[in-house]
């Protein structure tokens, strides 16, 4: 899906370090206006890191980062929102104490023009017309997930990050996020996201890219991928047989 | 009947004990700033306003109509460099760096402004009264704090719920960094909020410079102690809870001194300790700006 103009967004061998430890080390990758880019790890790879660091939350102590070209590196996170980056960060996020309605609203105060509104977010979720007036804390996990990817899409992304949207939810509910991808694609969103679970993320997204312990061990579109390719770039060489949690149990 | 006057003076007293605990609530439960220069800058109110009517000869009354925007102002400065340049390095730093403000304060005023007490000149106003029946009189001036002070709240809460800023400033108090990932300064947002924190502690510096007199010392010595038995007593980051905290510590100073004159501080300070005891959460749960840890 990635045509052969600028990508959208940019990272050139970005490193990140969280005091003395190095979590990200010389990360680029390329995302192309319309794709699913889907960064996939184990717990600590840097998947998450990458994503804070794009969206301005993690300072990168080197390389850079290029929307549309233009280098947002040094700008601070509440600017790159009006340039066009959103994340929707790992656990949701909701303001608690503020109802489900405020908190869209909140996240359309510095809105960039474009097709997505409040109205347009409940038209997508029809449940949350009804629930407006309730406190965001009383919703539940999958719900919460919701109200927080309707409040980033809100501000009318250029490049909407999602960081890890699966993370504790029933399977149904991730197929039922991951199956609205396709219409956030095609209302002009672009979207770089961070997963664990990586048999949703073969079936969902246009290029895949693995990190291991802060570095690229592989990537490109899924259907290049195998499925043994993937394992022991998401293990590495020294394949751990699959843990009783591990994700690639769906491979 | 004298009893149902102590209480009906308390909960008028209790309104500016309100007054000075709002901005003190606001900034502690948007920004997690414990504001020790509080009381102070209630005093400091007071002397701007002596030199605002001295200079233009407005009546005392409308002093606050200079005075409130320049503390609003002197907040958001505030807020934007001395507070947040403290908060960027620990929350505790910004209680030294409020204490030292404080400090700062006081002796500036004691050298420059002598240690000598004053009060802004109401005229007859401070006397006036009206009665209701025959044992129970209300002072006109009290009154009008009250309602200057219910107002104010009234004011504010309805900002804080129904407006874009105050939606914000809600959002900012829940989680900082999601309001910047909404694309919220949350710095802009502290200096708005620290700039209604500082016209409300002008609001109530005035009213208190009309209804007693004050002397630099009694920042520290009175008005910060009391406004944050208010808040205590009604729940921290509770706009009502100030109200009810302030309300209550009022009454029980006054029940203090209807049974004895000189009572009157050490019954509050009681009535605090016992509702430290029993309810440290403060009365209030409910209505709360930013997240409570339940």
């Amino acid at each position: 899906m990635s045509d052969a103009g600028r990508p959208l967004l940019e990272v050139r061998d970005l490193t990140v370090h969280h005091g003395q430890l190095r979590a990200l080390h010389e990360v680029s990758l390329r995302v192309s206006a319309g794709d699913v880019y889907a960064m996939i790890g184990a717990n600590g790879a840097g998947k998450s890191t990458l994503l804070r660091a794009i969206a301005g939350l993690d300072p990168p102590t080197g390389g850079s980062i290029l929307l549309d070209g233009a280098d947002v590196t040094r700008m601070r996170p509440e600017r790159r929102v009006a340039a066009g980056i959103v994340m929707v960060p790992e656990g949701r996020r909701l303001f608690p104490s503020l109802t489900l309605e405020e908190n869209l609203l909140v996240g359309s105060s510095y809105a960039r023009p474009g097709p997505w509104s409040t109205a347009r977010v409940y038209e997508l979720f029809d449940w949350m017309r009804d629930r407006r007036t309730q406190r965001a804390s009383q919703l539940s996990g999958g719900e919460q997930q919701a109200v927080a990817i309707g409040r980033a899409l809100v501000a009318n992304p250029r490049v909407l990050l999602l960081d890890e949207v699966s993370l504790g939810l029933a399977p149904v509910v991730v197929r039922r996020i991951y199956g609205l991808l396709p219409e956030l694609i095609a209302s002009g969103v672009t979207i770089l996201l961070v997963e664990q679970d990586v048999s949703q993320v073969l079936r969902a997204a246009s290029h895949i890219h693995c990190l291991l312990e802060g570095r690229t061990t592989l990537e490109g579109p899924p259907g290049k991928l195998t499925a043994r390719g993937i394992e022991s770039a998401y293990f590495g060489l020294a394949a751990k047989t699959g843990g009783a949690s591990g994700p690639a149990g769906a491979l | 009947m004298s009893w149902v006057n102590a209480i009906l003076q308390g909960v008028l007293l209790g309104g500016l004990y309100a007054l000075f605990a709002c901005g003190l609530s606001l900034m502690f439960g948007v920004m997690k700033v414990i504001n020790l220069a509080h009381g102070d800058l209630a005093v400091v109110a007071a002397y701007v306003a002596l030199g605002v009517i001295a200079v233009t000869h407005v009546p005392a009354v409308w002093s606050f109509v200079l005075v409130v925007p320049i503390f609003a102002a002197l907040g958001y400065i505030l807020q934007r460099t001395l507070i947040q340049a403290s908060l960027n390095r620990s929350v505790l730093t910004t209680l030294l760096v409020t204490f030292g403000l404080s400090v700062v304060i006081e002796n500036s005023l004691q050298q420059f402004l002598s240690a000598n007490s004053h009060s802004l000149n109401i005229g007859s106003l401070v006397s006036a009264s009206f009665s209701v029946g025959s044992q129970i009189r209300i002072a006109y001036l009290d009154l009008a704090i009250f309602v200057i002070a219910v107002a104010v709240l009234l004011g504010l809460q309805y900002f804080l719920s129904s407006s874009r800023h105050g939606r914000l400033i809600r959002a900012v108090a829940d989680d900082r960094e999601a309001a910047q990932l909404a694309g919220a300064d949350y710095r802009h947002i502290f200096g708005i909020a620290a700039a209604i924190a500082f016209a409300t502690v002008a609001f109530a510096g005035l009213a208190y410079g009309m209804y007693s007199q004050f002397d630099p010392s009694i920042g520290t010595d009175q008005l910060l102690l009391f406004a944050f038995e208010a808040v205590v007593i009604g729940g921290l980051g509770s706009l009502w809870g100030t109200l009810a905290g302030g309300i209550l510590l009022g009454v029980a100073q006054q029940i203090g001194a209807q049974i004895n004159s000189s009572d009157q501080i050490l019954a509050g300070q009681l009535f605090f300790l016992l509702a430290l005891v029993l309810v440290p959460q403060g009365i209030t749960s409910r209505f709360s700006i930013g997240r409570r840890t339940a």
